[in-house]
């Protein structure tokens, strides 16, 4: 047999529950027990599960990747809650060394990156900006730069995929998730918020948060979330997680729980204070600190749980297994359509595609540069 | 290759990516979990491909490995072709779903003529990647429910003849290296003595290198297992025993082939290198193999395949010109066909009436002559009617001319019978 230390990777490899988080993991599944043998475990071990350790193993050496966009007017503590959410300076403010606050006249994009690692794990952290987002006079189409933007990553990762000679790993700046924050009115979403989440949801994870939740009583933070889940409904509006990608059972009964908390009504803060002996994130004013991480205060921790301890896998799934492909479909038979405007009608176009196989047709036209 | 290299130094120090230090625990280190837990669920799949002669033990191997006793079949040595033969099956062990396809040569090695032996093998590796790139390629996909069927180990098993490779192992092995991972292993190493073996292992991957046959090595890029496979990597190729049979070994049930002079135990690596196959091809190495199929030997398989049907990358300086050219040839290629096609059909169709036309006279005039000879008969018939109602006539006529002559003669005879009689009375 094989001396001790190369046998550390045999141990078997469990998928444990999150015990950190308030969420299960998605797609859970139904791991049989140990033991259970069905065809295949007849005499003794044969190694396979070894491949989670495989599995685990390479994606430490690759690293991961997350893109993440903040969408919302100036003021509503964007940057803050994105350096609460990753405990370090990920801002695009942070990081500016000019710290004027400047309300710029259009939409603009900005996007940074840091490599930040924790306990072995690498990942690759975008926040994508939008400063001037909502605070126009008139903030009529306000979204096209945004879904242009969010196109336009889509549409530079689908340029890499088509190439003869690829690169080994793709790399990824499709936006993962956005989040858009909602001004803590108490009342309703107004029409620049139903707009921007009725056109965006279809092209990408939205995940609405109440931003300041703070100036908000318990029974006002409730009454304005059920408006707003009754708006969204209304509206027709599918955030994340969205009920129509739901896996299976189990996977429906961990999204219902989460659908029915969202919009998350959060505080964000970057400043430690000491409460009861201990140092906790907080908000401290005249009349009391306020917990961010105390589930009693708000719902940071829930947001945060979600975004990054159970669900970041399947958020990243969503998008480049759903809206990534949307988005190509949509684009290919756009190119397709180039040649002749109704291929299905053109009584020859059959006939014609014995030369090449009919779904390969696309790639002729597919890279030219587009108006 | 070198595209390759430069990416990964680039994506060491990318611009504008800062390492940042994290003021506490934020979470994250829990994406390779949520990462294992998604793959559980969707289940792993692994194809193994057996190249060797009829009867050198590739399916009691298979079982072996795996612990479990797949269908086989004894083939026949009269096979005339090779053939390929695919199973699959779904295997478990504790959480972990494996679809496992094993694929075994039929008839290898049988044929007198062995020159398009390897031929098959390719033929079926290079199906797998083409259906692999037809899914890639469509429209609408869907390529994470897709059951990949790509090869992705290839276990060749050498004789044990104890001298050197045969050429069939050299040319099969050679046509294959750059298109699925090859792991050599000697067959029924139990007939060969272990000073023999030593010597027969270093003849054949001599035989190898000076033939230029790409085998596949285990990695050696990540620390945690470098050691373990640079070790291995020394070991190839892995003389291997299968038995499904278990024999009392001490107070143990082990696997073993028992013989008159003693007991061949499988799992003991003293005996023979079952254990270090076990080891690298499924417990240590097979996420490595998978991934070497899809980003070498796919990739490789998918440019040929598209620069073959006459697709270029933009070159970032003269970006329209080859493009352009390329679409424009593509563009007449297909209005000329196009065309082509028209003529074609408009031809059949000119054809086709004319036929239609044709046989639409033919009955015209079928009928016409049908009609005229009808109208012959009638003219006919009317001819013979009127030549009888003409006789008829004359006879009537001759009759009452008749008829009045006997009359006009009864009547004289009578006025002078009358006459006579006055005449004689006086």
């Amino acid at each position: 047999m094989l001396s001790p230390p190369t046998t550390c990777y045999l141990l078997l490899l469990q998928a444990h529950r999150s015990q950190r988080g308030f969420f299960e993991f998605p797609n859970h599944g139904s791991p049989q027990a140990k033991g259970d043998k069905t065809n295949g475990s007849d005499f003794g071990y044969v190694g396979i599960d070894a491949i989670l350790e495989q599995m685990r193993r390479k994606a430490m050496k690759q690293g991961f990747e997350f893109n993440i966009m903040v969408v919302g007017q100036s003021g509503l503590g964007k940057s803050t809650l994105m350096n609460t959410l990753f405990k370090s300076k990920v801002s695009r403010k942070s990081v500016q060394p000019n710290p004027e606050e400047r309300i710029p006249k259009t939409i603009e994009i900005k996007s940074i990156s840091h490599d930040i690692e924790e306990k072995g794990v690498r990942m690759k952290l975008t926040v994508i900006d939008t400063p001037g987002f909502g605070d126009q006079i008139n903030n009529e189409n306000c979204w096209q730069p945004i879904m242009k933007f969010i196109n336009d990553q889509y549409e530079a990762y689908l340029q890499e995929e088509i190439n003869i000679d690829r690169k080994k790993r793709i790399p990824d700046s499709r936006v993962h998730c956005c989040i858009y924050f909602i001004p803590p009115t108490g009342h309703c979403l107004r029409p620049l918020d139903v707009e921007f989440m009725r056109r965006l949801s279809k092209v990408v994870n939205i995940v609405p948060v109440i931003a300041k939740a703070d100036t908000l009583t318990l029974e006002e933070r409730d009454y304005f979330k059920q408006t707003i889940r009754e708006e969204l409904r209304a509206n027709g509006i599918d955030v994340y997680p969205q009920k129509e990608f739901d896996e299976d059972a189990e996977d429906r009964m961990i999204n219902d729980k989460i659908r029915e908390m969202i919009p998350f009504a959060v505080v964000g803060s970057d400043q430690e204070y000491q409460v009861n002996g201990k140092r906790i994130l907080g908000r401290k004013t005249k009349w009391g600190t306020i917990e961010v991480e105390n589930i009693a205060h708000c719902e940071f921790a829930y947001l945060r749980d979600l975004l990054i301890r159970t669900h970041m896998q399947n958020i990243k799934d969503i998008t480049g297994s759903i809206h990534y492909e949307t988005y190509r479909v949509r684009r290919l038979n756009e190119s397709n359509g180039h040649f002749t405007p109704h291929p299905s009608d053109h009584p020859l176009w059959r006939n014609l595609c014995n030369c090449y196989p009919m779904q390969m047709f696309w790639f002729f036209f597919f890279k030219l540069p587009t108006k | 290759h070198k595209s390759c290299m430069s990416e990964e130094r680039r994506q060491g120090q990318d611009k504008g990516v800062r390492p940042l230090s994290l003021a506490g625990h934020v979470g994250f280190d829990s994406l390779p979990d949520q990462l294992v837990n998604k793959s559980i669920c969707q289940g792993f799949c692994f194809n193994i491909l057996c190249i060797g002669e009829t009867g050198i033990g590739k399916s009691t191997l298979m079982d072996t490995l795996f612990n479990t006793n797949f269908e086989n079949f004894e083939s026949s040595h009269f096979e005339p072709q090779v053939k390929l033969r695919a199973q699959t099956y779904d295997l478990q062990e504790s959480n972990v779903r494996l679809r496992l396809t094993v694929v075994n040569t039929v008839g290898f090695g049988d044929q007198m003529n062995k020159q398009e032996s390897y031929q098959p093998v390719v033929d079926y590796i290079d199906r797998q990647f083409e259906s692999y790139l037809q899914e890639e390629l469509k429209i609408k996909r869907s390529l994470h429910n897709y059951h990949d069927s790509r090869v992705h180990a290839c276990l060749y098993f050498i004789s044990p003849s104890g001298h050197s490779l045969k050429s069939l192992d050299l040319v099969t092995m050679k046509k294959l290296d750059s298109k699925v991972n090859i792991i050599p292993v000697i067959a029924k190493a139990d007939t060969i003595s272990k000073s023999e073996l030593h010597k027969f292992k270093i003849k054949i991957m001599s035989e190898l290198v000076s033939n230029g046959v790409q085998i596949y090595q285990f990695p050696l890029d990540d620390e945690t297992v470098a050691k373990v496979n640079t070790t291995m990597n020394g070991h190839l190729p892995f003389a291997v025993v299968g038995s499904t049979e278990e024999v009392s070994v001490g107070n143990k049930m082990v696997k073993a082939r028992q013989y008159p002079w003693g007991v061949v135990q499988v799992e003991n690596e003293n005996h023979c290198d079952f254990v270090k196959l076990r080891e690298m091809l499924i417990c240590v190495n097979m996420e490595d193999l998978r991934e070497q199929t899809h980003t070498r030997h796919y990739e490789l398989y998918r440019r040929c395949k598209l620069e073959e049907m006459g697709f270029k990358d933009t070159d970032p300086e003269c970006k329209p010109v080859s493009l352009q050219q390329t679409y424009e040839a593509k563009r007449q290629e297909f209005l000329v066909e196009l065309q082509k096609r028209e003529d074609e059909m408009r031809q059949m169709f000119v054809q086709r009436v004319k036929e239609k036309e044709a046989e639409l006279k033919e009955a015209e005039r079928e009928l016409q002559s049908r009609f005229e000879h009808l109208k012959r008969i009638h003219a006919d018939e009317k001819a013979t009617l009127e030549e009888k109602k003409r006789l008829l006539d004359e006879d009537q006529s001759s009759f009452s001319k008749r008829r009045a002559a006997a009359q006009l003669l009864q009547a004289q005879s009578l006025t002078a019978n009358g006459k006579k009689d006055k005449d004689r009375k006086k």
